[in-house]
């Protein structure tokens, strides 16, 4: 059942991401996500970007028109909220390596500063296609996390992708446990670094969603529903599915290149 | 041990609970999770003659516990992408029956011809989706429709045909009847209800068609009254579908006249595990009441089984 909230605030990320706040009580954890109907356009899975206290909130990348109107929506406008679905970041490992790539890093941040609070230590490879677009870097860093930052273009941080500054750290440090979330090939590579050194992995992965309820089968990947059985998997899993970095399944069920 | 297993149009079942169709059916990887979890057969989800994305979100609406609303729109990859889904499903040993929808007789004919070459165990005709322009419960409402529907496509293919009928007609039995009179090996009893939902701070429909099918606990007794209605019409197998959650409901389905029932809704609470918890309540169900064989109380509810006059004797 889903309930009408008010948008309570509006926070221009990065030229090509929102954050939007709303009051929500019901408890979310990090990794879950939540159904937002925006009436009379569409509803969509947005994973939460923020999941302690009464007001939750979502990071909306855009994507193509739908995405770029709905970001474009202000303070004040009614939206619907279904969920929390899915399940959620393991919170247990000490010594955590957080790989973001692009907005991915909207999934990872509330599970690190949860982490930071409890006493872990978290470092964050975040990427970027260009500084400007650099997402949470400052709010993981004022959580307590070292954080090194990756740009395509070299305008901060790291020239090149997030995965060389993530295979640079795992060499130097010692980690119990890797959490990613960005374009799959780049996960693709996270998770066979960690593998390839023994360090369990988790990875976020988003597939066409519509009833998020694990019944319509839209957002089947392998024998997965990733709306019930993720969106968090062990890399370890998501490496052994053909379709993991390859395909997804668009609107009618046709399986299509990622 | 009581003996769980069932004959539906010539077809042995291992047991009685089909996974129902529009759920889980879009990839073979899923019909096969639904196997492996017990289901004794599986029904794809409604292939048209084109892939189809159908209706945007919201799509599905759940009420607290005792329902829920969809108009997903059938959506679906098309008959020429699926096939490599069944033949997947096929090739793990699952029983798989095919659903299809089409907008006219000629249409189903030929989906139910090109269903009929990819191995499945029957087929099932979608005469009932109540939220599909064109589809659906606008060309199953009407006896004569369905009669010419079912006529068409037996003429086609050699494994059983099923009918699905809908329960938002006046009679869903004479709809019954038409198909059995067109050559129906069976008949699945009930698609959803229609119904609607109304976000009263919005002042507009929640799903995004605005109507849709209710399913779930909400519509059991709907179903039960729909499979009885019909059992005491036809003599072809009945698979019940609509609300069963429990070993307890199956039966109460059989009693009514199901030789089979297909589960939907209740995957969406507790994932295919479902299979199995129901197998086993059906079983501790029975052997309460020490009945060996579930197939012996198909329609064991009307038996000596009389409606009483409401008014006083003359």
């Amino acid at each position: 059942m889903h309930r009408i909230v008010e948008i309570e605030d509006r926070v221009l990320e990065t030229p090509s991401t929102v954050t939007w706040r709303f009051p929500y009580a019901e408890p979310c954890a990090p990794g879950q996500f939540v159904m937002v109907w925006i009436p009379g356009d569409d509803e969509l899975p947005m994973s939460l970007s923020y999941t302690d206290g009464p007001s939750k909130g979502v990071t909306i990348k855009a994507m193509g028109s739908t995405t770029r109107h709905v970001q474009s929506l202000p303070t004040g406008t009614r939206i619907g909220i279904r969920g929390p679905y899915g399940n959620r970041f393991d919170l247990t490992p000490r010594r955590i390596l957080v790989v973001g790539g692009g907005s991915g890093t909207a999934v990872l941040a509330p599970g690190a500063e949860q982490a930071l609070r409890s006493g872990a230590q978290v470092t964050c490879a975040l990427g970027a296609t260009t500084e400007l677009e650099l997402l949470f870097a400052k709010r993981l860093t004022a959580a307590g996390a070292r954080v090194e930052v990756s740009t395509d273009d070299g305008t901060a941080g790291t020239p090149g992708f997030v995965t060389a500054v993530a295979d640079r750290l795992l060499a130097e440090g010692s980690f119990d446990a890797v959490w990613t979330c960005g374009p799959e090939v780049m996960m693709r590579k996270v998770a066979e670094s960690a593998r390839s050194r023994g360090i369990i992995g988790y990875g976020s992965v988003e597939r066409h969603m519509k009833c998020a309820l694990g019944m319509c089968d839209a957002c089947s990947l392998g024998p997965y529903h990733v709306c019930v059985d993720g969106p968090v998997f062990r890399t370890e899993t998501l490496l052994s599915l053909e379709e993991f970095g390859r395909t997804k399944r668009d609107p009618s069920g046709r399986r299509v290149p990622l | 041990m009581p003996d769980l297993s069932v004959e539906l149009a010539g077809i042995p079942l291992r047991n009685p609970l089909l996974l129902a169709s529009g759920i889980w059916g879009e990839s073979g990887r899923s019909l096969i999770g639904a196997w492996d979890a017990g289901a004794g057969g599986v029904v794809t989800k409604s292939i048209g003659s084109r892939p189809r994305p159908g209706y945007p979100n919201p799509t599905v609406e759940e009420f607290d516990s005792w329902g829920m609303l969809n108009a997903m729109g059938l959506p679906n990859p098309g008959i020429a992408e699926y096939p490599r889904e069944i033949r997947a499903a096929r090739d793990h040993g699952v029983l798989v029956i095919g659903s299809i929808f089409g907008g006219t007789a000629e249409e189903f004919a030929r989906l139910a011809r090109e269903m009929a070459t990819t191995g499945v165990i029957a087929l099932e005709l979608n005469l009932s989706c109540p939220h599909a322009e064109g589809f659906g419960t606008e060309i199953g409402s009407d006896p004569k429709d369905v009669e010419e529907v079912v006529r068409a496509v037996v003429r086609e293919v050699k494994v059983p045909v099923i009918a699905k009928i809908t329960p938002n007609a006046a009679d869903p039995a004479e709809l019954a009847v038409a198909a059995e009179r067109a050559g129906a090996k069976g008949i699945s009893a009930i698609n959803t209800v229609r119904g609607l939902a109304i976000d009263t701070t919005l002042a507009r429909p929640v799903l995004a068609h605005g109507i849709g099918g209710l399913s779930g606990p909400a519509i059991k007794s709907v179903g039960l009254a729909a499979v009885w209605q019909i059992y005491r019409r036809v003599q072809i197998p009945i698979v019940g579908v609509g609300g069963i959650s429990s070993g307890e409901d199956v039966l109460e389905y059989v009693m009514a006249g199901a030789r089979a029932v297909e589960i939907g809704t209740a995957v969406a609470r507790e994932g295919v595990r479902v299979f199995g918890r129901i197998a086993q309540e059906l079983d501790r169900v029975l052997s309460e009441r020490g009945t060996d064989r579930l197939g012996s109380l198909v329609g064991a509810a009307h038996r000596g089984f009389e409606i009483p006059t409401a008014d006083f004797p003359p």
